[in-house]
């Protein structure tokens, strides 16, 4: 099973400022999750985001794009990067993800990928 | 359905959607499968004799179900496959042990904190108890169609999410097994709840508690607080005969005829509860069997150990720092060391006043007021806990208590 596992910032919660030791430690904290995660062989792929600021949303209506500027939804949380996981079920998504970084400074969503008829 | 066929769907339903679950590894097909089973079970049984082994006579029926079901509803070559594999499954009926823990299994993915909490209730009444959509419903107080509603987004959830059904492993058990004793818990205090529904389900619902508490203590015996929750359950339950006078009124401990307590429930729950602190890693739930061990021991009220009591409470305090416990330690030290004592602890309890609308506090203070000959104030404690709707048989003792202040 695959899932999507959205990191989210809380409006709330401060993370640790860039340029103080905290920020340096998450960052490491971040890259051993990440690697412990490759090295088992659950990492599909994962990221970081650039801000809301800097999305584009895009319609089709009546056969035309619609685009426009910003996010679907201006939300209070804002998402920060994300994790695609390949895990044998819920529990072990659950364990990975509670190594990552965003689970103490925000939260993370964890959500099954559609398993498509025909793709196995 | 006859009293027999009704005890082996009791028994064996749970069993019965254990098996299948993890035969299919689909608890919604389980579910229908071994449901069409008990279906013709009650057609075939009723007036007849019943097979010689009940239990598997069901499983393989509601196996040949859930097999047709998978053919009828898909060409896909997984679903086949699925299908195949049921139908090579030529075994006798699996030997008891694995299936108690294919019943494992079923409640740690019921109970899975990726649920609701209530979901988690209605799913373990239902997958594992065997309760219809429409008790269930009325021990939530919804509609039978809203229940259903919620079951099917349950089960669709565990399926969609991958929810394992699996025994956690040693890292995550301790965790877990919090959740479920908490969902048998839940369970048993709402058959336990005076005014709950009516009676006869809420008495179905102490005993389903009491066989998972069962179950679970079968299960994993070196677990001291699952030793405890099954302590607690029995030692509680055995007070329900005294618990209710004519006409559904409610009697207090102090009041209870103790000769109509079980005394077999009892003596087994003082010895789970001698067993499990021999394990030495103390919980709430033990200190809560042993509270009820001290009110079983004593002939009477005025033989109590309530010091032992107060003790146990403000042990139980450390791990659940609730009004509930406070309030509760505040009538035992009451009952130790006199109600001016007992109103101390009582009036810190609510210093944020958070808890001004829970009915009890308000009744516990009457009370002490009342034993303390402080009459008008009991008078007013008295109507403010009747102002916040009390349960029927609460209310009623409410009132002859507020009618003897005078008030």
């Amino acid at each position: 099973m695959r899932y999507l596992c959205l990191l989210v910032g809380e409006a709330d919660m401060d993370g640790p400022v860039p340029g103080t030791p905290e920020f340096m430690q998450m960052l490491s904290d971040y890259q051993s999750a990440t690697q412990a995660m490759a090295t088992a062989g659950v990492l599909v792929d994962s990221g970081p985001l650039q801000p809301a600021s800097a999305a584009t949303t895009i319609r089709v209506r009546g056969g035309e794009p619609l685009v426009t500027d910003g996010p679907f939804a201006e939300l209070k949380e804002l998402i920060g990067g994300y994790y695609v996981l390949d895990c044998a079920d819920l529990d072990e998504a659950l364990r990975w993800t509670a190594t990552i970084p965003a689970a103490r400074f925000g939260c993370i969503e964890i959500r099954p990928l559609m398993v498509m008829p025909g793709s196995g | 359905m006859s009293a027999q066929v009704e005890q082996v769907f009791r028994q064996e339903w749970g069993r019965a959607v254990a098996v299948l679950t993890r035969l299919t590894g689909d608890l919604a097909l389980a579910e229908d499968a071994v449901q069409e089973a008990f279906t013709l079970a009650v057609d075939r049984w009723t007036g007849g004799p019943l097979p010689s082994d009940p239990a598997g006579w069901l499983i393989v029926v509601a196996k040949n179900h859930a097999v047709d079901r998978i053919r009828r509803e898909s060409r896909r070559p997984a679903k086949e496959e699925a299908a195949a594999r049921l139908l090579g499954e030529r075994d006798p009926p699996q030997p008891p042990g694995p299936i108690a823990d294919d019943r494992l299994r079923l409640i740690f993915a019921c109970c899975h904190p990726a649920l609701d909490p209530g979901t988690r209730i209605a799913l373990t009444l239902r997958t594992l108890c065997g309760l219809t959509t429409g008790q269930i419903a009325k021990v939530f107080l919804v509609s039978e169609a809203t229940m259903a509603q919620r079951l099917v987004r349950g089960k669709r959830k565990i399926r969609d999410a991958a929810i394992p059904f699996r025994v956690p492993d040693d890292r995550d058990l301790p965790g877990r097994l919090g959740g479920v004793l908490r969902v048998v818990y839940l369970v048993f205090t709402e058959g336990h709840r005076p005014g709950a529904g009516p009676g006869v389900v809420a008495g179905e619902l102490c005993d389903e508690a009491i066989r998972l508490a069962r179950l679970l203590a079968d299960l994993c015996c070196g677990e001291p607080e699952v030793l405890g929750l099954l302590a607690l359950l029995l030692l509680t339950d055995a007070r329900r005969p005294a618990r209710t006078g004519p006409g559904g009124r409610l009697v207090l401990l102090a009041d209870q005829d103790r000769n109509r307590w079980d005394h077999a429930k009892m003596s087994e729950g003082s010895r789970l509860l001698d067993q499990a602190m021999r394990l030495r890693r103390p919980g709430p739930y033990q200190l809560q069997a042993a509270i009820a061990a001290c009110h079983a021991a004593a002939a009477d009220t005025s033989d109590t150990d309530w010091a032992q009591i107060a003790a146990l409470y403000a042990a139980l305090a450390s791990h659940e720092p609730t009004p509930v416990v406070h309030a509760n330690r505040a009538v035992a030290v009451a009952m130790a060391e006199g109600p001016a004592a007992g109103l101390a602890i009582l009036d810190g309890v609510d210093e944020g006043g958070h808890i001004e609308g829970w009915h009890l506090l308000h009744a516990c203070r009457a009370d002490l007021l009342r034993r303390l000959g402080r009459t008008a104030e009991a008078a007013s404690a008295y109507r403010a806990a009747l102002a916040l709707d009390p349960p029927r048989a609460e209310r009623e003792f409410l009132v002859r208590r507020l009618s003897e202040t005078g008030g």
